[in-house]
């Protein structure tokens, strides 16, 4: 494996210019690994202790010092599934929306909002969420849900409008910008010969859509998926304010529970002793290697969706 | 011009009534003002220092910095020199101390108080849901679940309890607070100290947790039902309805600047090595059970004698000049034979080179 694909010799300020881009992607690798390091060796004490059970147990007690990571790891993946699912067909629809089938003027104004939505900081996101919309939840949609669907063990427990389900619609409207715009440019980009070739053989607008829009770009949408997946893993303080806090698992999205992130940015302050210390690390290397199981699984993914779909982008 | 020169004058006038004579033979009031003073920790009294702080720099020109990074936070920071003080609710042992060679002395208190929220015919004021230390623990503990539970409802006959589940509300993040508040639960009910124990964090049997006292406080607005644990300054910024509770001498008291006192009145500090005193649970007719102080930590053995003097002075005029400013925030002076036992801590135990950087009195 070659580092620069070098075909001819270089000099003055070609090279310069290699020397300096190179040293910067190796930067990046270099933080990684660092990070790595840092986070396995301050991690080491905790995980030594507990061994495989700090991933399986459910207690965390500072006082006693046992410490176990499953609450927070699966308060991190539920609320991910919960804001993904509502977030993807969400921002498919937007996307195309703006792309597809309205006028360039709206399609401008309603896009410029859908980045603005972006620039808004997670803190933001996260007083909104406990002032505005848990009182929302717990007055209106989770009576409503609890109406509708009595047999759904999802949706027992009582409407405090904080826990795992409002946490989970929060990270969706946060996730939603990131992955509508990746998605509208990626339908911009759909060649129109493609897509007129469709309509000239008698195709409704849904069936272009569906079968040659959608098809064409399939690779780079699942591409925007995981960066809001990624955001959606990580996100702090939004959740903080709204899940709950608690360290228990619970049938119920209606109940409160953490996140891996929420429970570091709690804890982390006023945890003096080692132990704790490392188990909140052990936290952090957690949820590294998840996002970066996530990465991997992503981009083998997608490579075998390239190969069996094709698609252009 | 002229009313420069007398604002000038004004303020020399004022500081020098200000300022302790103990102060002007420590130090030069000129000197004050080029010195800034790091200092980090607690997040319980930051609203009295940071007003402390900007009182004493209009008067005297000096700065403080004080970072609220939480008790912890403020143990590590001194322990790792990056800070001139280190401010914790929570006391260190005296063998802490002297392991790392440092002082400790409290300086401010302040009240714990439980808050709830809910509708019930007889429950109007704040105040007036009694409660005892043991209910209040066995709702912490999950083993009290309905608002209208039999031990609830004896303790109150004039109110008529509703069929109402309670949901506790903790702090979620750590906290000088919550250690305050768990070392007073495990004071009076064994269950807690065998099943929980007291710290800053602890595994809560039950409730929902939430960052920072504001944090508790708008959890507890916003649940129907909720019982939770503030600051006694949140508690009536937010004009949540606190508990009355019934303390160690079996009277039922409301928490108070009175009661605060009372508290701290009846702790035995002349027998605290390192001033280690939790004032939870004191005896005494009028003293409100949840009652705490916040500690400030020093290095006895000091590099700068400018420095630790300047903030010597600081924290003395704090004790003598600043206790209207505390009460208006709800806190708790530090009562005068319990300064006088800090001061004469200080003339003894910090020293630079050897030498004793405070007056003797």
């Amino acid at each position: 494996m070659k580092l620069w694909n070098s075909q001819t010799s270089l000099s003055g300020s070609d090279l310069v210019f290699r020397l300096l881009s190179t040293g910067c992607a190796l930067l990046v690798i270099v933080v990684i690994f660092g990070v790595f390091v840092q986070l396995a060796g301050n991690s080491a004490l905790a995980l030594q202790k507990f061994g495989l059970s700090f991933l399986f147990s459910e207690q965390w007690n500072p006082v006693i010092g046992k410490f176990g990571a499953a609450s927070s790891i699966y308060g991190t993946l539920i609320t991910t599934v919960i804001a993904m699912s509502i977030a993807v067909p969400l921002s498919l629809v937007i996307a195309l929306f703006l792309a597809e089938l309205t006028h360039p003027t709206v399609s401008k104004v309603v896009g410029t909002c859908i980045e603005l939505l972006a620039a808004i900081p997670s803190i933001i996101y996260g007083m909104w969420g406990l002032f505005v919309f848990a009182p929302f939840m717990s007055t209106y949609i989770q009576p409503w849900l609890q109406k509708v669907f009595p047999w759904v063990p999802f949706f027992k427990g009582p409407k405090m409008g904080i826990g795992i389900l409002s946490a989970g619609i929060i990270l969706a409207i946060m996730v939603l910008p990131f992955i509508t715009c990746v998605v509208r440019d990626v339908f911009k980009m759909v060649p129109a010969v493609v897509k007129e070739s469709g309509y000239g053989m008698g195709s409704t607008t849904w069936e272009v859509t569906h079968k040659i829009t959608i098809r064409y770009g399939l690779t780079s949408i699942v591409g925007a998926c995981f960066l809001g997946l990624g955001r959606a893993l990580g996100e702090t303080m939004a959740v903080t304010f709204v899940i709950g806090n608690r360290h228990k698992i619970s049938a119920s999205f209606f109940d409160a529970g953490n996140s891996i992130a929420s429970t570091l940015a709690n804890e982390f302050a006023e945890a003096s002793e080692p132990l704790y210390l490392s188990a909140l690390i052990a936290l952090g290397f957690v949820l590294f290697i998840v996002t970066f199981l996530v990465q991997i699984m992503a981009r083998s993914w997608l490579k075998k969706m390239q190969k069996s779909f094709g698609g252009g982008l | 011009m002229m009313k420069k020169v007398l604002g000038t004058i004004a303020v020399a006038s004022v500081m020098a009534m200000s300022l302790g004579s103990s102060v002007q033979q420590a130090l030069a009031k000129d000197d004050l003002s080029k010195v800034t003073i790091n200092g980090a920790g607690a997040s319980f009294p930051y609203p009295v220092y940071s007003k402390w702080a900007y009182k004493f720099n209009q008067l005297t020109g000096m700065k403080l910095n004080y970072q609220s990074i939480g008790s912890g936070g403020g143990i590590a920071q001194i322990k790792a020199k990056t800070v001139d003080f280190g401010a914790s609710d929570a006391p260190l042992k005296a063998e802490e101390l002297d392991q790392h060679g440092l002082l400790q002395f409290p300086m401010i208190m302040g009240g714990v108080v439980p808050v709830v929220n809910f509708q019930a015919p007889g429950l109007d004021a704040a105040g007036s849901l009694k409660l005892s230390n043991e209910v209040l623990a066995d709702i912490f503990l999950g083993n009290v679940t309905m608002w209208n539970d039999e031990k609830i409802q004896a303790l109150n006959p004039s109110i008529q309890l509703p069929a109402l589940e309670i949901t506790v509300v903790h702090r979620a993040d750590g906290s000088g607070t919550t250690w305050i508040y768990t070392n007073y639960l495990m004071k009076v009910s064994s269950e807690w100290k065998d099943k929980v124990g007291m710290g800053k964090a602890v595994s809560w049997p039950v409730g929902i947790g939430a960052k920072g006292n504001e944090g508790v406080a708008n959890y507890v607005k916003r649940v129907d039902g909720s019982i939770g644990y503030v600051e006694y300054a949140y508690a009536i910024q937010n004009k949540l309805a606190y508990v009355t509770l019934r303390n160690q001498a079996g009277n039922f008291v409301k928490p108070d600047m009175e009661a605060f006192q009372a508290a701290a009145a009846n702790a035995d500090w002349k027998n605290a090595p390192g001033y280690y005193m939790v004032l939870t649970n004191q005896p005494g007719e009028k003293s409100w059970p949840i009652t705490g102080a916040s500690f400030i930590l020093l290095y006895k053995e000091q590099q700068s004698k400018e420095a630790v003097q300047s903030m010597l002075t600081f924290f003395d005029w704090c004790y003598n000049k600043g206790q209207a400013m505390a009460e208006d925030l709800h806190y708790v002076p530090i009562p005068s034979n319990v300064v006088e036992m800090v001061e004469q801590t200080w003339s003894d135990e910090i020293a630079v080179d050897g030498q004793s950087v405070w007056p003797k009195k």
